[in-house]
């Protein structure tokens, strides 16, 4: 019973005389994004102004790696935060929770001299807790994760103040400090880059495994969609992102082998970046995260289990945070009581920067890595450039302000806004 | 002052991929009542909105003239200081305020910036009054149904000094007497010179009402039909709304009703707020394979209290009764636990508890049952592109892809996208609570065939609706809800309107 009329309003606008006739994938030039590619330009942008005022000083081989040891673990917590803001909750608590965890973890290794493997795992079971702590509160007691986090947060440090008294624990052993602060072997030898200067073969070769690795990822994803008679962006377009992406990582990956090979953190924060974006974008448990931020009560009724989602999302959290304490104490070789001071606020940062909306429901693993390599270079680059501090948070106050800005502009363009 | 108290002229919209409205022109007199009609997408509430500023100047290309002169809003602000008031498709109350305090929103009865709450609550008592709402007005409006909260959106904007009433589907969430009140309403208002444009699927109250009929089409205006010059019924509306003649409202069906599938017996459910309050009380009924029962009822019967508590027990406390599936009982304490006993239920609040609004239509369509799609906890989103992509096709949505976000699509297309969702977990009883509110005349037939094919395919649905004519044109059975009591179960072939509503008043002081 299709009524001629009932034909697609916008088809018939873009192909003259479509009168509902099928659907055949239109191959033309693509517009660009701005809401969603915005975040990754203005990370280009940024990269590119302090690698000229820095006098390419930003790009150097060891700057690049202090910058990803520096910043790792606010990025591994955005990573947990983004998926709270994307359930529509925030937590306030993870600066303590990296300080408290991070002193079980000194205490256990150092004071009781458990093998570090055990004192680990142990470490990582605690953070874990906290979290199921903090999730029960949120979601089956129903108190706003504001003002649990915000109990929490106070709560955590105390615990840490009473574990640590006000001095710090260490030394680590060196297998944890060599997990926050070190890298890998050169097992394959150098090899020599011409006018580079000698490079570690093994990352060159890691690296270039990732690349391909990605690339055929693509590749069948895009046979996929064209198995499927969907609409995919055209092959110059989908090789031309290819061979940059390709060429920047590959690039990254041999000025850190001109320096001293991949750093570990390097290796776990890929892991885990490419582990949670997939649970995102693919898994069932991703969508309902989603699902959930976006609309609690059809969520609801749609049979999804809000409220375990919720609080495995708060467990998720104490697990990042505890990881992130571990290699935080480890990088100091101490576990301080005022360690991960303000790690919530660079996390939940990273996070809107990197495109999460404060309403939940939308956000990606991706833009908030972005987002806090964006503040992390605006720290490096800053400092590179000798200025202070203050002015140094002046700018990222500023940077935090404008990308949420932007979104919102976009948002109102697209004509969302007029309800 | 001309007599036309509204000219717009050569308006044109567009939004990303879509031409709303295309070069529209539309005068209204003044002291009229203006209706539009226009199937789901044709642009109706968007040149409502570009009308009243929620759109502002420049956004569109066009003139609007009021009362001859140039009307250039950037906000409703602006536009209700022209005296221009409009009551939207989906309401827009603070649902945690009193009744009072979301009538005087912005616009408080205050006396030096402090709010006078005897005058607010005294103002909104009258103004209550003259819509008809028995309601307290320090109600609060979470606790009161949509069909009230649309009154209470009338008494908001009579507040206001307003000379041209916009109303976006106001009806459509009303029963057939609580309609012909606001209906009645709105005549007394034309008398009191308040000139109204109402936008309405249902067209016996259009033609009852309106003065005159604007039919839009595909964005386009097609004509204005005017009694002194035009012949006005039901099938020329239809003609231009749709561009043929429908020659059914009701899509022939014969059923093939088989073995009972679900049954549920002395279902009592108790009001969350008033917890003594029974608001179903001992309610049983009976659903067989290929059947489509009705279930009518007056606004505040119980009737989506009963499907809600049974799904999941989604609403209300201290239920009681038993429901048995196939003859055995089953627990449906949660809604993962209905779901998966084959029971599915649309619901008739889409905004709220339907869609997710800010996400697309794909992700919306396979959000009840993801599992269907997904291998080990990883979802298939081609197979998912697919599935939306013939429910688009097949309930005719429109959107340019199925990509499309939900929160964008006309109010009917929305509707639309809840049904796909609940046909998608391919239930075996199907609860429909309203599943053609908002929805044109051309698309409420796609639908009736629709809920006949589920029926053919062995299905038991229920249909809650508050048209009557729809309960008779569709049904093979039809219950009556009174005050939470079931009160009668009529037979097709028996069922006329009266009968009904003498049940559905049975019992009610
Ligand atoms: N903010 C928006 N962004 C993009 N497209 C939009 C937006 N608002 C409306 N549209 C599109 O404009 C067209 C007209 O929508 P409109 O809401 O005016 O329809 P309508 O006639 O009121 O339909 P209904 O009877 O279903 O309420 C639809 O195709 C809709 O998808
Ligand atoms: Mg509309």
């Amino acid at each position: 019973m299709a009524a001629p009329t009932n034909s697609d309003v916008a088809l018939s606008e873009q192909l003259p005389g479509a009168g509902g006739g099928p659907v055949t994938p239109k191959r033309g030039m693509p517009k660009i994004n701005l809401r969603a590619s915005g975040i990754y330009i203005a990370f280009a942008l940024i990269v590119v102004l302090f690698a000229i005022t820095t006098d390419g000083a930003l790009l150097q081989p060891q700057n690049i790696s202090n910058v990803i040891i520096q910043n790792s673990y606010i990025l591994i917590l955005a990573i947990g935060m983004i998926l709270i803001i994307i359930a529509g909750h925030i937590d306030l608590s993870v600066g303590s929770v990296v300080a408290a965890t991070g002193a079980i973890a000194a205490v256990l290794m150092v004071d009781h001299g458990w093998s570090w493997p055990l004192a680990i795992l142990a470490t990582l079971v605690v953070g874990g807790i906290i979290g199921a702590w903090h999730g029960y509160w949120v979601a089956y007691f129903g108190i706003p994760a504001f003002i649990v986090t915000l109990a929490g947060m106070l709560l955590f440090r105390a615990i840490t103040m009473t574990i640590l008294g006000n001095q710090g624990v260490g030394p680590f052993p060196e297998e944890v400090r060599t997990l926050a602060n070190g890298f890998t072997e050169g097992y394959l030898g150098n090899v020599g880059l011409g006018p580079l200067g000698g490079a570690d073969l093994f990352s060159i070769i890691v690296g270039g495994l990732v690349v391909i690795g990605w690339a055929v990822t693509q590749w069948r994803a895009r046979v996929g969609r064209l198995g499927y008679g969907q609409q995919v962006e055209p092959m110059w377009l989908f090789l031309t992102k290819i061979v940059i992406a390709g060429a920047v990582v590959m690039g990254l990956i041999i000025q850190l082998a001109r320096f001293k090979n991949l750093p570990w953190v390097l290796v776990l924060l890929a892991v885990l970046v490419l582990a949670y974006s997939v649970m995102t974008s693919k898994a069932t448990f991703g969508r309902h995260i989603y699902a959930v931020g976006g609309n609690l009560q059809a969520a609801t009724l749609s049979g999804v289990k809000v409220k375990s989602v919720v609080f495995w999302l708060f467990v998720n959290m104490g697990v990042l945070s505890a990881v992130a304490g571990i290699i935080l104490a480890g990088r100091l070789n101490l576990a301080g009581p005022t360690a991960g001071n303000a790690f919530e606020l660079d996390a939940i940062a990273a996070a809107f920067i990197g495109g999460a909306a404060v309403q939940g429901g939308v956000g990606k693993v991706i833009g908030a890595i972005t987002g806090g390599l964006i503040m992390g270079v605006i720290n490096n680059g800053m400092s590179l450039a000798g200025e202070p501090p203050e002015r140094t948070m002046l700018v990222k106050g500023a940077v935090l302000l404008i990308a949420v800005a932007f979104d919102v502009w976009t948002k109102r363009r697209a004509g969302v806004a007029g309800r | 002052m001309t007599d036309d108290i509204l000219r717009m002229r050569g308006i044109t919209m567009e939004f990303p991929g879509v031409k709303a409205l295309s070069d529209v022109n539309l005068t209204v007199r003044r002291g009229e009542i203006h209706a539009i009609c226009g199937e789901n997408g044709a642009g109706k509430s968007t040149l409502m909105k570009v009308l009243s500023g929620v759109y502002p100047h420049g956004t569109y290309s066009g003139e609007i003239e009021v009362d001859g002169e140039p009307g250039h809003f950037s906000g409703i602000r602006d536009s209700e200081h022209r005296g221009i008031v409009i009551i939207h498709q989906e309401l827009a109350l603070c649902a945690q305020l009193s009744i009072a305090e979301n009538i005087f929103l912005g616009n408080e009865r205050a006396t030096r910036g402090m709010i006078d709450w005897n005058k607010t609550n005294h103002d909104a008592d009258n103004l209550l009054k003259r819509v008809g709402l028995r309601e307290k007005a320090t109600t609060t409006v979470a606790d009161i149904g949509v069909g009230k909260q649309q009154l209470v959106e009338i008494a908001k904007a009579l507040s206001k000094s307003v000379r041209l009433l916009i109303l976006d589907e106001p009806t459509a969430a009303l029963n057939d007497r609580d309609s012909e009140h606001l209906l009645d309403l709105l005549r007394g208002l034309r008398d009191e010179g308040i000139t109204c444009v109402i936008i309405s699927h249902k067209l016996n109250e259009v033609i009852s009402i309106a003065d005159r009929i604007s039919i839009l089409r595909d964005g386009k205006m097609i004509r204005t039909l005017d009694p002194a010059n035009d012949e006005i019924t039901e099938d020329v509306i239809i003609a231009g709304m749709v561009g043929r003649d429908l020659e059914h409202r009701f899509p022939p069906h014969e059923p093939k009703i088989g073995e009972e599938v679900l049954r549920i017996e002395n279902w009592t459910v108790h009001s969350p707020i008033q917890p003594d309050r029974a608001v179903v009380s001992n309610a049983s009924l009976t659903l067989r394979a290929g059947e489509i029962v009705g279930l009518a009822g007056l606004m505040g019967a119980g009737r989506t209290e009963l499907a809600m508590s049974v799904f999941g027990r989604s609403y209300g406390v201290g239920i009681s009764g038993q429901v048995y599936k196939n003859g055995k009982e089953i627990r449906t304490r949660t809604v993962q636990e209905a779901i998966r006993h084959g029971i599915a239920y649309a619901t008739e609040d889409r905004k709220r508890y339907g869609l997710n609004l800010i996400d697309d239509i794909k992700r919306n369509v396979s959000a009840a049952a993801l599992t269907k799609l997904a291998s080990r906890g990883f979802v298939n989103d081609n197979e998912e592109n697919k599935v939306a992509e013939s429910y688009r096709k097949s309930m005719n949505i429109k959107a340019p892809t199925v990509a499309s976000i939900t929160g964008k699509l006309s109010g009917g297309n929305q509707q639309k996208v809840v049904l796909a969702k609940w046909i998608f977990t391919d239930p075996d009883v199907l609860i429909l609570d309203e599943p053609t509110r908002g929805i044109d005349v051309g698309a409420k037939y796609e639908i009736y065939t629709i809920i006949n094919q589920l029926a053919d395919q062995g299905k038991a649905v229920l249909v809650i609706s508050s048209e009557l004519p729809e309960l008779l044109g569709l049904c093979d059975r039809i219950y009556a809800l009174s005050a939470g009591r079931i009160t009668g179960e009529v037979p097709r072939e028996e069922a006329t309107q009266e009968r009904l509503m003498q049940f559905m008043t049975k019992g009610q002081g």
